[in-house]
């Protein structure tokens, strides 16, 4: 039973990040039909603005790392300690602690991250912006295959323009000291000390994402604004008509979406140490989410991130496998064996399939999206 | 009316000549200078480096290029000389290859077998490179050995673990100087039983394909031999970025050992997931649970951060040694790049020098010539202590490195402390040892291509 709660609550986890990804390819293609393969990028580009905040906040615990790029850090050469060369040691300290001292210099690398999540906000919402505008604009009326070709195109210069800045090795960005350990969840479910423990990041990612999606919905449902986008998913010409310049509206929710995948990709910088290549590998399982949930539906982007987090999440779990493999008498070189074994490798393209030959557009997907 | 043109005389001094030649080592025989792939003409000889300069293990390809590129202009006389001063062999005057000056084209394998291949071919047919030398990855080594058996070139492989490059898909063209999952398995048994005791449960992600597999075995079977249990082997999907699915199971496993047979990007992310995870906070039955990563480098070393505090793997060299070879190469490529070099950078170093060796002992670029040359080579002073180039096999045996993660690193390259040397002979195997394909994996035939 632990062992299940346990993978219940790792996809709930896994299903947030799939969620809040998916959420931003879903708004991007629900207003402006774009079918946008940079959206990994932008997770990614999220990421690296957290890098990108822990070096310019000083942090020097990361030792070892190519992350030098922008990092604000004294360096003064120390003659007590030797380098690899035998030279003096330079030994480097962040200019926050120079200038406001070791406890408000170290409080500000060490919650490096979530100040990330604040200064990405404006970062991503101008990438997005000018994404759309200097390039995406141009394709709205070309066929889904060529904005899928520049999309992707623009995804791969935007992870190479990375790799020139920060190489290929992937950068460990800490998350603050006091959340980085296990916080033992079974003890609120009635279960022994230690039974039923799970990371604390992602128990903060997890309600981060939440309150993400909530509030991307609630923008939507509540605002003026949100109306005049819902009505424009819904008939953009008639929204046209009545003299609403629907374009600079899709062109905010772009950057809204660039922002939603950006601060997700901050947050998750903590949990994997982002590489250039992190938006692709993300990207393709994302799509899944999305068509899954039904291409356009918010909501249901939001329900196949879970359902799909769930499922990769129990797919990984050994013992019911073995166990199979062993009620069924198969030896190991056994292929359905082996099939049993791997499932975990396959499975959010097996529920993907069922859902499709069942559900044609998906979860909770509308009629004549994408079917022109 | 015919007349013979032979002479009792002369057929008995051609025999006897004749019969000197064939007793000769094939390769300082003239047929052994002529006649094979991309035989040098000019006053110049080409090699190829074959490295990962983009995609995940695109860092240890430069590092790898780096070394490369010394190891050449030491070869042709230039810097400061670097290991020749050390190396056993003096063979090398800094003049070139047999007066022949080195020159060289690099590749990008993008750590893919096929792109590897194809970018290793255009080098032998366009470049006409004599040897290719380097690589990340045993799934690329296999590839691109295969290809330079039968176009009858020098392969010198690059950082390649798997059993299987000198096991089963064992080449006579192909030589490899890195260490081996076995071998990693052989150190590290008796270095965990003496930190961890010899009554633990192991429970072991591994990367799904070749060299997980092999290190895996490795490392299930040297610690079982010693008395650990093996809980659970799972595979784990390359390149997965979040392993935390795979990892909460272990939790309630019974298992207080986690074994990640991850290497680069893989381990990083999986070794932090599992720290985060609290793997390392967690008692089990009384014992504290701890994590092995069996195969490191620097570079990985350096992306995992902190994670790897404590933690126990196994290298090929680490700069930190003391021996006047690493010594030498450390600070000729420290003070060309600013920054100590990675164990893979070691490995293709040294390779280019033992290649430009082996062809002047020879006194023959023919790849077959060269291969007796390295068959049964012993030397010294290259950073490894006293190393073999087994003919059997064409894998070096030399001591092997314990390591472990520093617990209070003093600067940026301060990441790793070596735990052990240990000692060659404790990691010897049989060139016929089931692990590496046992009585049927042969060398073949040398290819000297045309």
């Amino acid at each position: 039973m632990e062992e299940i709660l346990q993978q219940v609550i790792n996809g709930l986890d896994r299903g947030s990040a799939y969620a809040l990804i998916a959420l931003g390819l879903t708004l991007i293609f629900g207003t402006l039909g774009v079918v946008n393969f940079a959206h990994g990028a932008l997770f990614m580009i999220g990421a690296f603005v957290a890098v990108l905040v822990s070096d310019l906040l000083g942090d020097i615990r990361e030792l070892g790392s190519a992350d030098d790029f922008f990092k604000l850090v004294q360096v003064v050469e120390d003659p007590t300690q030797t380098d690899f060369l035998g030279r003096p040691l330079s030994v480097e300290t962040s200019y926050w602690v120079v200038w406001f001292g070791e406890n408000f210099g170290n409080w500000l690398s060490d919650w490096s991250v979530p100040i990330a999540v604040l200064i990405s906000i404006p970062i991503m919402i101008f990438i997005g912006w000018a994404m759309e505008r200097g390039l995406i604009r141009h394709f709205y009326h070309r066929p889904h295959a060529d904005q899928i070709l520049v999309t992707f195109g623009l995804a791969i210069v935007l992870g190479d323009l990375i790799r020139a800045m920060y190489g290929a090795n992937p950068i460990q960005t800490a998350m603050p000291e006091s959340l980085s350990g296990p916080v033992d969840l079974g003890v609120f479910l009635g279960y022994d000390v230690g039974t039923i423990t799970y990371s604390s990041w992602r128990i903060v990612y997890f309600f981060f994402s939440m309150t993400i999606i909530a509030g991307v919905f609630a923008f939507l449902q509540f605002t003026t604004f949100g109306m005049v986008v819902r009505a424009g998913m819904a008939d953009r010409e008639t929204v046209g008509l009545l003299g609403i310049n629907i374009n600079k509206y899709f062109t905010l929710m772009f950057g809204l979406a660039a922002a939603v995948a950006g601060v997700a990709g901050v947050m998750f910088a903590p949990i994997q140490a982002p590489s250039y290549n992190l938006g692709m590998e993300y990207l393709v399982p994302c799509f899944v989410v999305v068509v899954v949930g039904g291409m356009g539906s918010l909501p249901g982007a939001v329900l196949a991130g879970f359902l799909l987090g769930i499922v990769q999440s129990f797919a990984s779990l050994p013992t019911w496998k073995t166990s199979l493999v062993e009620r069924l008498g198969l030896d190991d070189g056994n292929l359905i064996a082996n099939l049993i074994i791997g499932v975990d490798q396959i499975a959010i393209y097996l529920i993907a399939i069922i859902i499709l030959l069942t559900r044609p557009r998906g979860l909770l997907g509308r009629k004549g999206v994408m079917e022109d | 009316m015919s007349r013979s043109r032979f002479t009792r005389r002369g057929v008995l001094k051609t025999g006897a000549i004749g019969g000197a030649g064939l007793a000769l080592p094939t390769y300082l025989r003239a047929d052994g200078h002529s006649g094979f792939t991309n035989a040098p003409t000019g006053d110049t000889v080409k090699i190829g480096f074959n490295v990962p300069q983009t995609g995940p293990y695109a860092e240890e390809g430069l590092d790898e290029l780096r070394a490369q590129e010394l190891a050449v202009e030491h070869i042709n006389g230039e810097g400061d000389g670097g290991m020749l001063a050390t190396f056993s062999e003096q063979n090398l005057d800094g003049t070139g290859i047999l007066g022949k000056k080195v020159e060289f084209v690099t590749g990008d394998t993008q750590t893919k077998s096929d792109v590897a291949r194809a970018s290793a071919q255009q080098m032998i047919e366009r470049e006409g490179v004599i040897m290719v030398n380097g690589g990340s990855s045993s799934g690329v080594a296999v590839a691109v050995q295969a290809l330079c058996q039968e176009a009858g070139v020098i392969f010198m492989a690059g950082l390649t673990h798997s059993n299987d490059t000198t096991g089963k898909d064992r080449k006579a063209n192909g030589f490899r100087h890195f260490f081996n999952s076995y071998m990693s398995g052989a150190a590290l048994a008796p270095v965990l039983e003496g930190a961890y005791g010899n009554q633990r449960r192991a429970y072991h992600l591994t990367a799904d394909y070749n060299w997980g597999y092999t290190t895996q075995e490795a490392v299930q079977t040297s610690t079982e031999a010693m008395g650990w249990e093996t809980v659970e082997t799972v595979l784990t999907p390359v390149g997965a970025g979040d392993f935390n699915s795979y990892i909460t199971p272990v939790l309630n496993s019974g298992a207080d050992v986690l074994v990640l047979n991850h290497y680069g990007g893989d381990m990083v992310n999986s070794l932090s997931q599992a720290i985060q995870a609290g793997i390392r906070d967690r008692m089990v039955d009384g014992t504290q649970m701890e994590i092995v990563v069996p195969l490191y480098s620097e570079l990985m070393a350096a992306g995992a951060g902190s994670n790897i505090e404590g933690v126990f793997g196994s290298m090929n060299w680490n700069w930190q040694l003391e021996d006047a070879g690493t010594a030498a190469f450390t600070r000729s490529f420290g003070e060309k790049y600013g920054r100590p070099p990675s164990n893979a950078a070691h490995t293709c170093y040294v390779q280019t020098l033992l290649y430009a060796d082996a062809v002047t002992r020879a006194g023959s670029f023919n790849p077959c010539a060269v291969v007796e040359a390295l068959e049964d080579f012993e030397f010294d002073g290259m950073g490894n202590g006293a190393t073999t180039y087994r003919g059997a096999d064409h894998q070096c045996f030399k001591d092997v490195l314990v390591v472990k993660g520093k617990e209070n690193p003093t600067n940026q390259y301060d990441t790793l402390e070596i735990v052990e040397v240990t000692p060659r002979a404790q990691v010897e195997y049989a060139a016929d040892h089931p692990s590496f394909g046992g009585a049927d994996a042969t060398l073949g035939s040398c290819n000297p291509g045309a």
